[in-house]
Formats: C-alpha cells, sequence, structure tokens
C-alpha cells in the first residue's frame, strides 16, 4: 500500500490564454504578484525567490531557487512565514510547469510536495489556497483584471 | 477550460465516485481506483481519461507508476461561474437546513 502522496503532493493545473512569456513573467515580477497572490510583492532571481508585504515594508519569506528555466519550469522553496504557526514547519517545495497547447493556450501545473513534515503547511495551501492564486492569475492574464 | 467537458464529466455516477476516492486519498494508480470500483479495468481507465480530457484528474509519473491526482481548479471555476453568481446563498441557506433536518450538522 502507498500511502507516501497522502496530502503531501498536491497537483492543480490551470488552463491560460496567454504565452508561455507571459506566464513566467506574472511568476516572478512582483507588480504582477501584487494583483493575484494576496497582495504579495514576490520576486524569482535564478538563485532566490523572496516575497515581502504589498508595500515591501516586511520580508514574507525567502527560499532558493532550485531550477530557473524560463519560460517553461521553475522550482523553488516554500515556507509559510506568513503565518506564525506555520513558519516552523520544514520548508517544503513548489515546481511550476508551462507547458503551450493549440491556440495560443498554455496549460500551467503546480506541483506543491515534500510536505511530509509540514501537515499545517500542507491543511492552509491545499483547496481554496493554491486555487485562488490560479485562479487570479488566470483572470489577471486574460482579463487584465484582478479578483476581487 | 470547456465548461461542457467538465459537466459532462461529473455527468456520471462511477466519475464522481472516482473524483471522492482521490478527494479521501490523492496520487493513485489506476491499480488502487480499480479495486474500489466494481468494474473492468478497462472501464476505469475510460473513465480516467474522460476525467483528465476535462482537466479534472491531472497524472504524474512516480517511477513506473503512473499517479492520478485531483485537480479541482476546473470545478472552482463552475463553482465562481454558476455557483457564486446565482445562488450560493441560497444554497448554503439550503444546505444548512438539509444538514439540520437529517441532523448531520
Amino acid at each position: 500500500m502507498s500511502t507516501i502522496t497522502e496530502t503531501t503532493v498536491q497537483v492543480y493545473q490551470v488552463f491560460i490564454k496567454a504565452s508561455p512569456e507571459q506566464i513566467w513573467e506574472a511568476i516572478v515580477d512582483p507588480t504582477f504578484t501584487t494583483k493575484y497572490f494576496y497582495g504579495a510583492r514576490i520576486t524569482v532571481t535564478p538563485e532566490r525567490r523572496s516575497t515581502t508585504s504589498p508595500d515591501g515594508a516586511e520580508s514574507w519569506g525567502e527560499g532558493p531557487v532550485f531550477e530557473f528555466d524560463p519560460p517553461r519550469r521553475l522550482v523553488h522553496q516554500w515556507q509559510s512565514l506568513y503565518d506564525p504557526d506555520l513558519a516552523d514547519e520544514e520548508p517544503s517545495r513548489v515546481t511550476w510547469e508551462i507547458e503551450p497547447q493549440d491556440g495560443g493556450v498554455c496549460k500551467l501545473t503546480l506541483v506543491h510536495d515534500q510536505l511530509e513534515a509540514s501537515p499545517k503547511t500542507a491543511a492552509s495551501v491545499s483547496g481554496a489556497g493554491w486555487m485562488f492564486v490560479l485562479s487570479g492569475l488566470k483572470t489577471l492574464l486574460e482579463t487584465g483584471e484582478s479578483l476581487s | 477550460m470547456d465548461d461542457d467537458a467538465v459537466f459532462r464529466a461529473l455527468a456520471d455516477p462511477s466519475r464522481r465516485l472516482l473524483l471522492d476516492l482521490l478527494f479521501e486519498r490523492d496520487g493513485r494508480t489506476l491499480g488502487e481506483l480499480d479495486a474500489e470500483l466494481e468494474m473492468t479495468r478497462f472501464g476505469v481507465m475510460k473513465h480516467l481519461r474522460v476525467l483528465e480530457e476535462a482537466g479534472l484528474v491531472v497524472t504524474r509519473r512516480r517511477g513506473r507508476e503512473k499517479l492520478h491526482f485531483l485537480n479541482a481548479v476546473p470545478i472552482r471555476q463552475i463553482h465562481d461561474r454558476w455557483i457564486d453568481k446565482y445562488t450560493e446563498r441560497m444554497v448554503s441557506a439550503l444546505l444548512d437546513l438539509k444538514d439540520e433536518l437529517e441532523g448531520t450538522a
């Protein structure tokens, strides 16, 4: 019996009518992330991914980038420093994959894994957590508007 | 995503059961899912393919295994488009009433 994947791997997928380059930009550029990622300013370089509050005053976390392959694949560490309860848990891992499809559409897959030692983080990001981010990203890229 | 494909995929009790099974425990192989349904493996495969085409199931490889994951994003989009807009308050009031009457609240 395999139980290792129980809530320790989460997969989310969404189709977005945008180019791979536009989607990549929206993931790594803080001017975009503030509009769909709970207001967070997220900056991703080939080495680090750092997050601050919307006004840039407070750090919401920083961690290593494991793979940086624009505009196809980004893998980085995840730690939920925005919540003290979650901040104490072990870091986990997030993978973004952008795959172009026919008709100017891309398939964006997000995998959040290595959550074995972080059950509270797993529960916190599952369900509405990542879905809100991905729906917001889709709406932003397709309509230019933020989800309210 | 194509709403029609999602509604079609949801319009079958075996496929809804498969989604519920993945909701309980995500990342299962065909063999693990197959064991839960009274159906041939071929039948389960066919249903999984419909769910995958609708974007409700995403498969990932782990070594030689192909694992099936529930992707609830299309259901969320249907919810936002068809439930939220028209009836969310009424639905939640009715569900509360149902829970209360059935004693599950």
